[in-house]
């Protein structure tokens, strides 16, 4: 039987590729957000009727997304077809398969809303579809590296920490939708901020548990650490959203350092969710290989 | 419930999304032919020259008006190249007499029953040196409006309002005037360019030609009514009272004055 983990490892570098390009469609979308650039293009699949079309004001933040998404989506199409070759994990297959049909779908949602109009639960949906294609793209990354195929006996990675993960990841996703709602619908703040409670306590509690437990296994506390340093800096950036968007709430046009924060704001939030995947993604890992092993995880610390 | 034996689930609930997001802006065709062709069926409204009166006045402010916000123009060296002087936006713009101008005042009431010609001369909305000129613009049901794009760049034009239809299309330098109506009365339409996104306008729809917008001395003058009582409404995009009313009593061949006084937004 071939070693599954070591045949993906073909299509791993692709897959970060992929990745990151899709974090940079991500910070091109919220470009187009934050400008106000969403209906500078009126029509969809072409841009003015070509595909070069004026590189003028507020087009060249709309264009330049359309010209990333079709880019990201051929890396999807390829990536897919790679996955379904080269991996013989039969979830992972599908993981490739659902990716692309996520990109296809999230490019439909995408041109729904220029002809549309920005419909205000289309543009949400958009946001949070893109976000969950990041999270599949990032896993296919995940499934296919070297830190997924290491092996780990007796990591001491609990049930609890298992779990806990995965309701961090589940949360973070929920205050991008928050976010994702207040930003295209102008709504109060207040469940964003109850969504920023929320993450804050769950992924405090999810770091503290990866620091408390050393024998876990590096990939573990490295995406522990990135977790904690980017949710102080999105709060730090939320914080310095919300105080531009009240600085500048007569402004007559989008002002450069709104656009700037926010769109980091956007992007940071993605690589939260990116880090809580890996994580939930790392500890399921690690808790079914020890359960299949029949190890158990010990309670006390052990010295390296 | 498996989620593998409704495969089409997903996009059911996609397709229930889209039509709930569209349900509430979409104005179909039927709809419109109807607005627009009341006007035949009925008879239109004459009035005497000879008793027609005449409102008149002054929008004032009072207290402090925001300070005005240069535009930022210097990324697009197509708008910036047109101007030799440093453009502001057209928000507020007040008047060294303490009025205000881009102030659309108009009959709101006392006009029921009546039925008004529709003018067949287009009036005129310009893009020009990547601003809408002129900002603020009345029109009657109907009446055509002529979208002229001046400048040497490409602007898009997006009225986005909540009773009339909704679109946005583009307009290369040197193409043809696009000719447009809006067949139901709403005050007012936000307009837009979604390619130089501090380009705003405002038209307001009407079915009767009694409004006027003030100008650089804050006048406003309607003229050619019949005689009768009405509510004379003001709207401002910016200040607190969006629309303010005041009741007008008119009679045969009168001239009234009647000043507003709007306050700004807390």
């Amino acid at each position: 039987m071939p070693t599954s983990i070591g045949s993906a490892g073909s299509y791993h570098y692709f897959a970060v590729l992929t990745a990151c390009f899709t974090f940079l469609l991500i910070v091109a979308g919220a470009l187009v957000t934050g400008n106000e650039a969403g209906l500078s293009v009126p029509d969809w699949p072409l841009s003015y009727g070509s595909l070069n079309p004026p590189w003028e004001g507020n087009i060249r933040y709309e264009h330049g997304h359309r010209l990333v998404a079709a880019f990201v989506g051929l890396l999807t199409i390829a990536l897919a077809v790679w996955v379904w070759k080269k991996d013989t994990r039969g979830t992972v297959r599908k993981l490739g398969w659902i990716a692309l049909g996520v990109v296809v779908a999230q490019g439909i949602l995408g041109g729904v809303t220029v002809l549309w109009y920005l419909p205000a639960p289309i543009s949400v949906l958009h946001a949070c579809l893109a976000q969950t294609f990041f999270c599949l793209v990032v896993s296919l990354a995940w499934l296919s590296s070297p830190a997924w195929a290491r092996r780990h006996r007796d990591a001491g990675c609990s049930l609890s920490l298992n779990r806990l993960a995965m309701a961090t990841a589940g949360a973070i996703y929920l205050q991008l939708l928050l976010g994702a709602i207040f930003r295209h619908t102008q709504s109060g703040i207040l469940p964003h901020l109850l969504g920023a409670l929320l993450v804050t306590l769950l992924a405090g509690w999810l770091i503290a548990h990866v620091f408390q437990s050393p024998r876990l296994p590096s990939g573990l506390t490295v995406a522990a650490t990135s977790l904690g340093f980017l949710l102080a800096l999105q709060l730090l950036l939320g914080l310095a959203s919300w105080l531009l968007r009240l600085a500048t709430a007569d402004a007559v046009q989008p002002l450069f350092p709104v656009v700037a924060v926010t769109t980091a704001h956007v992007a940071v939030g993605a690589l939260i969710l990116a880090a809580s995947v890996i994580l939930a993604l790392q500890s399921f890992r690690v808790r079914s290989e020890e359960s299949r092993t029949g190890s158990r995880t010990p309670a006390t610390p052990v010295n390296p | 419930m498996r989620l593998k034996n409704y495969p089409c689930l997903p996009l059911a609930l996609l397709a229930a999304l889209f039509a709930a997001a569209c349900g509430s802006v979409d104005i179909d065709d039927e709809d419109l032919d109807e607005v627009g062709g009341t006007e035949a069926a009925a008879v239109v409204t004459r009035v005497d020259p000879a008793t027609a009166a005449t409102v008149n006045g002054k929008v004032y402010f009072e207290g402090d008006l925001p300070r005005a916000r240069r535009l930022a123009m210097d990324a697009e060296p197509a708008c910036a190249g047109l101007h030799t002087k440093p453009v502001y936006s057209e928000v507020v713009v007040p008047n060294e007499n303490k009025t205000l101008r881009h102030v659309f005042v108009y009959v709101k009431e006392g006009l029921d029953g009546m039925m008004f010609e529709t003018p067949t001369e287009p009036a005129i909305l310009d893009q020009k040196g990547c601003i809408y000129l002129p900002h603020m613009l009345g029109v009657q049901i109907n009446q055509p409006v002529r979208i002229l794009n001046s400048d040497p760049t490409t602007h898009n034009v997006h009225p986005t309002p909540r009773n009339n239809r909704e679109w946005n299309e583009s307009m290369a330098p040197n193409v043809p005037p696009k000719m447009k109506k809006f067949p139901r009365e709403e005050v007012m339409i936000p307009v837009k360019c979604n390619v130089h996104p501090w380009m705003k306008s405002y038209i307001g729809v009407l079915p009767h030609p009694f409004f006027s917008v003030t100008g650089a001395d804050g006048s406003f003058e309607i003229t050619g009514l019949p005689p009768g009582e009405y509510t004379i409404g003001v709207w401002h995009e910016f200040l607190k009272e969006g629309v303010t009313t005041h009741k007008v009593t008119l009679a045969a061949s009168e001239s009234k004055s009647v000043d507003f006084t709007l306050k700004q937004a807390s």
